[in-house]
C-alpha cells in the first residue's frame, strides 16, 4: 500500500509505503496517515470498477481504508472559491 | 540595516519564484496519477476535450451531471436537456506549502474534484459556494463544451463497434436508466 499525496509544484509525492499484514509496516502507515488527517488533509482511495466505472471512497480512518487497496491520496480540504 | 531587511526579503523572494519546467514535471506527474485513477474513457475525455463529466449520485440515471474543469467551478447539468443547473464554486488551496505555493498542478485538482464527487460529493457540494450560472464560466462556452461532449461520446460508441453494443445491451435502454426500466 502506498500513501501518496498531491502537492503543490510537485505532483504526487510519496510518502509511506508498506504492507499492511506486516505490523511495523502497517504501524508506519497509520502513523503517516494520521499525520496528514492532523495536517487537515483529506483521504481518498481509488477502488475497483463498479457497473463498468472506477470509483473512490473517502476514509477518515485507517480502519475504514480496504486492506487490499493499493494506494491512499492525500489532497487538501475543498474550499468555497 | 540593509542586510535585516535583505534577510527578511530572502524568503519572499525565493516563495515567488516561478519555474516553467518544475510546473511542467508536477504537471506531468498529476497527469498519470489521474489516468491511473479514472477509467480510460474519463482520461482520454480529459485528453481531448478538457474537463471530465461526472454523472451526479455516481449514477447515470440521476439525470444531473457535472463538469469537471481545472482550477474552475463545477458545473452543474441536466443531462437529459442539457440545460445548465449551477456552478459550484470550490478549490483545494493548499496551505501548508508555502514554498511552492496553494494551486495543486491542473490534473491534480480535476482528479481532487473527481474523488471527492465520487467518495462524499454532499462533502464537497457543502464546501463549495453555489451560484447561478455564468458567474465564472461563460454559459456559452459550457454549451458548446456539451455539444463536443456529445458529439465525442457518439464517436466513442461507434468506434467500440456492434459487438461491445450487443455486449452491454441495447442503447436506448441505456438512456433511460435502471429507474426507467423498472418503472416500465
Amino acid at each position: 500500500m502506498k500513501l501518496v499525496r498531491m502537492q503543490p509544484g510537485h505532483g504526487d509525492v510519496l510518502l509511506a509505503e508498506g504492507d499492511p499484514e506486516i505490523a511495523s509496516d502497517e504501524e508506519e502507515l497509520i502513523e503517516e496517515f494520521r499525520r496528514q488527517l492532523e495536517l487537515g488533509m483529506w483521504a481518498a482511495v481509488p477502488t475497483g470498477q463498479r457497473r463498468g466505472r472506477r470509483e473512490a471512497v473517502m476514509v477518515r480512518d485507517f480502519d475504514q481504508v480496504p486492506r487490499d487497496a493499493e494506494r491512499v491520496v492525500f489532497f487538501p480540504p475543498a474550499a468555497g472559491g | 540595516m540593509f542586510a535585516r531587511w535583505a534577510a527578511r526579503r530572502r524568503p519572499q523572494i525565493r516563495a515567488s519564484r516561478w519555474d516553467p519546467g518544475r510546473e511542467l514535471r508536477a504537471e506531468r506527474r498529476a497527469r498519470e496519477l489521474l489516468r491511473s485513477v479514472v477509467s480510460a474513457r474519463e482520461a482520454e475525455a480529459y485528453e481531448r476535450l478538457g474537463f471530465i463529466s461526472v454523472p451526479g449520485n455516481g449514477d447515470p440515471a440521476s439525470g444531473y451531471a457535472y463538469l469537471i474543469y481545472p482550477h474552475r467551478p463545477l458545473i452543474a447539468y441536466d443531462t437529459r436537456t442539457r440545460e445548465l443547473l449551477c456552478e459550484y464554486c470550490v478549490g483545494f488551496p493548499d496551505r501548508s506549502e508555502a514554498e511552492f505555493g496553494q494551486r495543486l498542478p491542473d490534473s491534480d485538482d480535476v482528479l481532487a474534484k473527481w474523488m471527492a464527487l465520487r467518495g462524499g460529493e454532499r462533502d464537497l457540494i457543502a464546501a463549495a459556494n453555489m451560484h447561478l450560472p455564468g458567474r465564472q464560466v461563460d454559459p456559452q462556452q459550457v454549451r458548446r463544451d456539451l455539444v463536443c461532449l456529445r458529439e465525442w461520446q457518439a464517436l466513442e460508441e461507434r468506434r467500440r463497434g456492434p459487438l461491445e453494443e450487443r455486449r452491454r445491451g441495447p442503447l436506448e435502454e441505456r438512456r433511460q436508466g435502471p429507474l426507467a426500466r423498472r418503472a416500465a
